[in-house]
């Protein structure tokens, strides 16, 4: 198979090109899908290509529209529905819940609602308190409807695919901070099942399970520590929020007996409490220490870039974490070598010294 | 119209009151254990409408559908065997009379978060569009309804698109105890539907042949893609909001006003009319109320004498 990189949302672009190729019951629908930004490109040609009976802007009417996605979900249509930002979501939680989530179940399985809604979760460049919200948890406390969060542009492709050939409502989440990041994805069409956690990285030390840009973080942390202090830990790159991959977890926390799960959302209610909850009721014995989460504070994002700085947590506040659990010293030079590995190139509310946005 | 066509109005009518009534009158025994949400004096509404449409017409429904599910052609034993939370209920007994659906008959689906299902009929007009099928959609909502954003979002993407839905609201001018002068400012409500472009009318919700003949024009606009249209309809509810009783007691409402509210029953009104058109039809009324009172107690019967479901089948059937 041939090596191509390219970015993440590239291969959402290319995820929805050859699922509308491939079954004309998909349609796409958001506010700019067709527009000249195209959702950061994600959605960019697709009108030309299939036509304003298949691609549509809409109305900024998000309960309403979800509404009329899943009527059209339940009447044979696959309809992809996108929010620019996942805090619009809130707008159609009505929907959603009551609805989307609940309909297979409450008409005994005689319907079902084939529906994928993309939502994006902002940050950087003060997104601030409505624009960078994570929401998982709160979506994936309701039954019925899965929640996904691929991390490399790879499972990008490959879950939008599984999603929209899924036949309940997939809420998939992306990391706006993932869009740029480039990764090996084959042309042809190719399904990556959902609710399955990924290794990214392997070691004894500890396990580190992240969702979202949290693996991303989470890896830079383990090279780091392997190369500057020759730490070795796992990497569970969760991908997908709802079902929950607590097995995956498990096996490597039988092997580690430590665990840190590093998570994009603020810690009260978030998923990591819920995944440390089943890992200590289903493997208690296996913990030689208490879990930890890494995750936001319980406050919202504020947009001055003067407080932005330490709000999120990045592969040093991962590798901390992991020095803490092994009893390791941090006074070494190692440690300043580790420190010096992940240093973040650039304005901290920016990917990197090159990225100029949009956010 | 035929004769023959009115007594099949009466009699569909006669037949959602009757079995309303013996929900009513089987609901203290306490083996019906959801709330209930009956239709008695709004019967013509469901009927006059659903007449209008073919069987491959899809309609939904909200908290109050007993009759728009039966008059769509629901299965009355599976909606019996629903109230009563048996395995042969339409929904297994996972969703009890809030919750009705019999797609055989084309009846997509109740629920009663108020403005639920007002985008779903939109949605479901939007894949017959795309799809170039000759369906119409119908959805019933009421008075209290009209106040919730999601009815006017959905208006204004129907409108846009111009599907093939009709909105049917069932102006009932209570909302629970609640009245409209209190909810909403004085303008016909028909008319708000008239600013979102949407071809509206507004009848007499008790007058079954009124509301056929308004409801035919609409459907046969819709079907020929001339877009969505909405229909006002001026009811009265005679029970409480939610229960099988008069709710007199509360004071709500005056004694003369709910006089004046059951003096318009369309069922007795209807009758008056054919007997007035026709002649006696005492005959044919007290076969249908024969044929009626049968097929309930069958269905009494076929619900009581169900498997109950187990503790398992709450399970599963969470996702597709």
């Amino acid at each position: 198979m041939k090596h191509r990189d390219i970015t993440f949302a590239e291969a959402i672009r290319e995820g929805l090109d050859q699922s509308m190729e491939k079954d004309p019951r998909v349609i796409v629908i958001g506010e700019g899908v067709p527009d000249p930004k195209a959702i950061f490109n994600t959605t960019a040609g697709l009108r030309d290509k299939y036509g304003n009976r298949r691609v549509f802007d809409m109305p900024l009417s998000e309960n309403g529209m979800t509404g009329i996605c899943i009527g059209a979900a339940l009447s044979g249509l696959r309809p992809v529905m996108v929010h620019q930002r996942i805090d619009f979501a809130l707008l159609a939680m009505d929907q959603l819940i009551n609805n989307a989530a609940k309909w297979h179940y409450m008409f005994d399985g005689k319907a079902s609602v084939p529906l994928v809604v993309r939502m994006i979760v902002g940050r950087g460049w003060g997104q601030g308190p409505q624009h960078s919200q994570s929401l998982q948890a709160m979506f994936a406390h309701a039954p019925g409807i899965k929640v996904i969060m691929p991390t490399t542009a790879y499972d990008a492709k490959g879950m939008l695919i599984s999603a929209i050939e899924d036949n309940n409502p997939v809420l998939f989440i992306e990391h706006r901070l993932l869009h740029q990041i480039k990764d090996n994805v084959p042309e042809e069409y190719y399904r990556v099942p959902l609710g399955q956690a990924k290794v990214l990285h392997e070691g004894d030390a500890v396990t580190v399970a992240a969702f979202s840009y949290m693996a991303v973080e989470a890896l830079v942390a383990a090279k780091a520590l392997k190369s500057a202090m020759g730490i070795g830990i796992d990497v569970l790159d969760m991908r997908s929020v709802r079902p929950l991959d607590v097995a995956s977890v498990l096996n490597s926390v039988r092997k580690t007996g430590q665990l840190i799960v590093a998570d994009t959302a603020s810690r009260t209610g978030s998923i990591a409490g819920e995944l440390i909850s089943q890992v200590s009721e289903q493997a208690f014995d296996a913990l030689r220490t208490h879990p930890v989460r890494i995750a936001c504070p319980d406050h919202p994002a504020p947009t001055s870039h003067f407080m932005t700085r330490h709000y999120y947590p990045g592969p040093q506040m991962i590798a901390d974490e992991v020095l803490k659990m092994v009893g390791a010293d941090k006074t070494s030079t190692n440690y300043r070598e580790l420190c010096a590995l992940m240093l973040h190139d650039g304005p901290h509310d920016a990917p990197n010294r090159g990225f100029t946005g949009p956010f | 119209m035929s004769h023959s066509s009115q007594l099949a109005l009466l009699r569909s009518m006669l037949r959602i009151r009757r079995i309303e009534e013996a929900i009513a009158d089987r609901y203290a025994e306490q083996e019906m254990r959801c709330p209930m949400h009956l239709c008695i004096g709004q019967e013509a509404i469901a009927v006059g409408v659903c007449a209008a449409l073919s069987k491959g017409d899809s309609v939904f429904s909200n908290h109050r559908a007993h009759g728009h599910y039966l008059a769509k052609g629901g299965s009355l034993n599976a909606m019996v065997a629903e109230l009563y939370g048996r395995s042969t209920g339409c929904c297994g007994g996972r969703g009890g009379s809030m919750h009705l659906i019999d797609l055989d008959a084309g009846f997509s689906g109740s629920t009663p978060i108020v403005g639920g299902t007002v985008p779903l009929a939109v949605g479901a007009a939007w894949a017959s569009s795309l799809k170039q099928s000759e369906q119409v959609t119908v959805v019933f909502f009421g008075d209290g309804c009209f106040e919730e954003g999601v009815v006017h979002e959905s208006m204004n993407f129907a409108k846009l698109h111009k599907l093939p839905v009709v909105f049917v609201c069932e102006n009932n001018n209570f909302s629970v105890y609640t009245r409209l002068n209190e909810r909403q400012p004085e303008r016909p409500l028909y008319r708000v539907a008239e600013a979102h472009g949407l071809a509206a009318y507004t009848g007499n919700g008790n007058d079954v042949e009124e509301v056929l003949a308004i409801s035919r024009k609409a459907v046969g606009l819709a079907r020929q893609g001339q877009g969505p249209q909405f229909i006002e309809l001026h009811a009265y509810r005679w029970r409480e909001h939610c229960g099988p009783n008069f709710d007199d007691e509360l004071n709500y409402r005056t004694a003369q006003e709910i006089k004046a509210g059951i003096h318009d029953c369309p069922i007795a009104s209807y009758t008056r009319k054919l007997e007035k058109e026709n002649g006696n039809i005492h005959l044919e009324i007290e076969r249908c109320e024969a044929e009626i009172q049968r097929e309930i107690a069958a269905a009494f019967e076929f619900a009581l004498s169900s498997k109950k479901p187990s503790i398992d089948d709450s399970q599963g059937k969470v996702y597709a």
